[in-house]
């Protein structure tokens, strides 16, 4: 890359890392809401909207799949501006090849899994790459356009990325185009200071994106954006995996358990009695006492 | 029977009172004499004591408003000091309070001048106020001051007389620095010297060490016994002295090095002072050190002041030896003392290296496979999003994996194909998304809760925010004084209750006129707020319908009535 004098880097310099769901199994689902063609056409245009703010910006795209994800476009590599959504789309055709070679499932049932947590991590890795780079480099995001459920083996991945995102000041924004809401993205936006959104149209996707998402980290100082109402952090308990508003907790390990237990089941700690008979020994005492 | 009530409303009949009363338990009549400034009397005769007082009060009170323009209330009443002299104070103490606090004027306006309570009811609910702007005396405790040479005497250069000013104050530091001078207070007088007497020896006595003639001072001392006590060294001082040294900790560690070194120097490194040692033993102890007087005086002041008040000098001596024989007997009785010292001076001469080993209790380490944690967490989440899951059930149609892949290759070569449209979706659509995300934006629930500062009150107009905030303090009192007065016993409460309600109910209009009054985004801000109001407003009328139900059914059975 050509060096750019300081001057060119004002504060809305971005490097957006965009993560697009690319499970068969869930656009199979989505067939008559939003095909993925038409989905892939608002995209295209939001990432060159993306590419016009700003001579500086950066734009890199990773597919996440049912049993994978890889990069798939980098705007920061020397190419022809006309042949980008050409490239981009060669590049995905070839990813979805080897997704499907990796598909070790001969049907599955439902709208499957997406890897959310191997995209979050590539794109950290990549953003981390960039921070190392210099002291100029673009303020980088994240956004995550996932529709597929949340996969439940996925979840201590998925939080340990939230974490080391929250910690390095990445904030996740995210818009599901699924059917329900995603729990795990709303806390992955919540954590980390990012937007999360539901369309309400999917047909309007474009317009959403470029209203919402389109927002620069410095340009979020003063903008408004939309808020979800709240945030699904609800606790299940480890004996019976209910979900409970009061309980008991080991102060070891904090598992939470819903009854009184005599050992914890995650780390054996073992609880002492329960201080249940104090009053009735004391009001005898005093009864001794003259 | 009369209603203890007087309506000062003409304010051109009376203008400036004053109001006289006999006094209660005397065998005369309850009267309250009303006299005009021009001259006019008005005798009331009541029936009772009570009604007089509350009458007188209220009187008072009504004075208190009219001149409440800046005029001191002390000018206007000439009340016979004796018995009323506490409720000419608490009178004082209302007005006092009313002037400080507008909200409490606002409502003592509307609810006594409105008639609706009386003066006596609305101060009986506020007892605690009251005691509390009374009790204004400073809390804080004057130290000593810090001056040593306050008895600096004034000499007039013409004549020999030498001139001590002994205040009170300097007496009392007097006393707490120099036991011995204390001590020969009690003593001597009023045996042997009167207390001026004293005063001039001790003075003599100070006006010989500021000169610093030693040999005079011992040739005075020889003469005069007295004398002599004021001259020698102190040796209740020296006990003090030595009693305190004991109690240091001997393991404080301070480190000092040979700059510190000052006893090795003549005069401890002070300057000045040059007199040597040349004059005999014999003067020793006439001779006071500058260095004595200061670490006694700085000890005195820091440690602060013993004694409170400052009476007679006498009762002052006796205070100041009390405490100081106090404190002895408390250390003579403390046998601990020692024992803890010796203990931490063990702990703290310790040699680590010397010591044994210590085997501190340690837990066995036990670790678990961590995959047990995460498959627990798995199953806690799936069920977690299981209950998450909206009406709508995801597709339960297996699909086979080639069909989805291959429709999937199919769609991205479709629009490689086909390309980008132009425009990219409907101008329709996007007005409607737009629109939608700005009312998202923009409707209030968001805006609350964030700030912890800002409230909805605060982004009202101040005319309302103020007008809801008072109607909310006198629905509360007048609510307090109703829910007071049941189970309704005597004919006043029930006239009282009958007040209140008539006062409650014209409340209603005037907050929905707020309400209407307000933008219309506010206004449901607004009726949230009014609405807790309403309930109370609307539980006290039930009550009270409920309660002359009740008793208009009963009052069947009684001839009279209980109106």
């Amino acid at each position: 890359m050509t060096p750019v004098s300081s001057k060119l880097h004002t504060d809305d310099v971005s490097l957006l890392m965009v993560s697009i769901d690319t499970n068969p199994f869930f656009w199979n689902s989505m067939k008559s809401a939003l095909p993925f063609s038409r989905f892939l056409s608002h995209v295209l245009a939001f990432l060159n909207s993306i590419l016009l703010l700003n001579q500086l910006n950066q734009v890199v795209v990773i597919a996440t799949g049912y049993n994978s994800c890889g990069y798939i476009f980098d705007s920061s590599t020397s190419q022809i501006q006309d042949q980008r959504a050409e490239n981009l789309l060669q590049k995905l055709e070839e990813f979805v090849e080897k997704d499907e070679a990796q598909c070790r499932e001969d049907s599955v049932d439902g709208p499957g899994f997406s890897l959310l947590s191997g995209s979050l991590s590539m794109a950290l890795c990549y953003i981390q790459r960039v921070f190392r780079s210099g002291p100029l480099h673009p303020q980088p995001r994240i956004l995550c356009l996932h529709g597929s459920p949340d996969g439940p083996g996925q979840y201590v991945a998925v939080m340990n990325s939230i974490f080391s995102a929250q910690r390095s000041m990445v904030p996740i924004d995210s818009c599901v185009i699924g059917a329900q809401h995603s729990a795990f993205l709303q806390q992955a936006s919540y954590i980390t200071g990012g937007v999360y959104l539901k369309p309400q149209l999917l047909d309007g996707l474009f317009q959403y994106l470029l209203t919402v998402f389109a927002t620069d980290l410095y340009s979020r100082g003063f903008l408004q954006l939309p808020r979800p109402a709240g945030v699904d952090f609800r606790a299940s308990c480890f004996c019976h995996k209910n979900t409970i508003d009061m309980g008991y907790i080991c102060s070891v390990c904090l598992s939470i358990f819903c009854k009184h237990q005599k050992k914890c089941t995650t780390c054996g700690s073992v609880f002492g009695e329960a201080q249940v008979q104090d009053s009735s020994t004391t009001a005898e005492r005093k009864r001794k006492a003259p | 029977m009369a209603e203890p009530s007087i309506h000062i409303e003409n304010e051109g009949i009376i203008i400036h009172l004053c109001h006289k009363f006999t006094k209660e338990g005397s065998s005369k009549q309850a009267l309250l004499n009303l006299t005009q400034d021009q001259g006019e009397n008005y005798i009331f005769e009541f029936d009772s004591f009570s009604d007089r007082d509350a009458c007188r009060e209220y009187v008072a009170t009504a004075i208190a408003h009219h001149s409440e323009a800046g005029r001191l209330v002390n000018e206007k009443s000439n009340v016979p000091v004796s018995n009323e002299q506490l409720s000419r104070a608490e009178t004082e103490r209302r007005i006092k309070l009313l002037q400080e606090n507008s909200e409490l004027q606002a409502l003592h306006k509307q609810l006594v001048f409105g008639g609706i309570l009386t003066d006596d009811e609305f101060w009986a609910t506020r007892k605690k106020l009251l005691d509390h702007s009374d009790s204004r005396k400073p809390k804080q405790r004057l130290a000593l001051k810090n001056e040593m040479w306050s008895v600096k005497p004034l000499s007039d250069g013409q004549s020999n007389r030498v001139t001590f000013n002994l205040t009170p104050e300097i007496i009392h530091q007097i006393f707490a620095e120099k036991p011995a001078v204390r001590q020969a207070y009690l003593n001597f007088v009023p045996n042997k010297m009167t207390e001026k007497e004293f005063w001039t020896k001790y003075s003599r006595a100070e006006y010989l060490h500021s000169t610093k003639n030693v040999v005079a001072a011992a040739a005075e001392a020889a003469e005069d016994e007295e004398l002599a006590v004021f001259l020698k060294q102190d040796d209740m001082l020296a006990n003090e002295a030595r009693r305190k040294i004991r109690q240091v900790d001997p393991t404080v560690d301070m480190k000092a090095d040979e700059g510190d070194d000052y006893t090795h120097l003549p005069d401890h490194g002070l300057l000045g002072d040059e007199t040597k040692d040349v004059l005999e033993s014999q003067y020793k102890p006439y001779r006071r050190s500058f260095a004595q007087d200061l670490n006694q005086h700085a000890s005195v002041v820091l440690q602060g002041r013993l004694v409170d008040e400052l009476g007679d000098t006498r009762s002052v001596a006796e205070a100041l030896a009390r405490t100081k024989q106090a404190e002895l007997s408390d250390e003579i009785s403390n046998r601990n003392l020692e024992k803890e010292l010796s203990d931490k001076i063990c702990r703290m001469a310790e040699i680590e290296d010397l010591q044994g080993p210590r085997d501190t209790a340690v837990a066995p380490l036990s670790i678990k496979d961590p995959r047990d944690y995460f498959d627990s967490q798995h199953a806690n989440a799936l069920k977690a999003l299981g209950d998450a899951g909206t009406g709508t059930k995801p597709l339960k149609s297996s699909v086979s994996s080639s069909k989805a892949y291959g429709s999937l290759r199919d769609l991205v070569s479709e629009i490689r194909g086909t390309g980008l449209s132009d425009p990219i979706m409907s101008h329709d659509v996007a007005l409607k998304v737009l629109s939608g995300l700005t009312q998202n934006i923009s409707s209030t629930r968001f805006h609350l809760g964030i700030n912890p500062n800002e409230s909805v009150l605060n982004r009202l107009p101040k005319v309302t925010k103020e007008e809801l905030l008072h109607h909310w303090t006198s629905i509360q009192e007048l609510l307090k004084h109703f829910w007071s007065s049941y189970p309704i016993t005597t004919k006043y409460l029930y006239t009282k209750v009958t007040r209140l309600k008539d006062a409650m109910s014209q409340v209603y209009p005037k907050l929905q006129e707020i309400k209407e009054s307000v933008q219309s985004d506010f206004r449901h801000q607004v009726s949230l707020l009014v609405h807790p109001m309403l309930q109370a407003l609307d539980a006290a009328f039930a009550h009270y319908e409920a309660d002359a139900q009740r008793r208009s059914s009963k009052s069947g059975e009684r001839p009279n009535g209980f109106t």
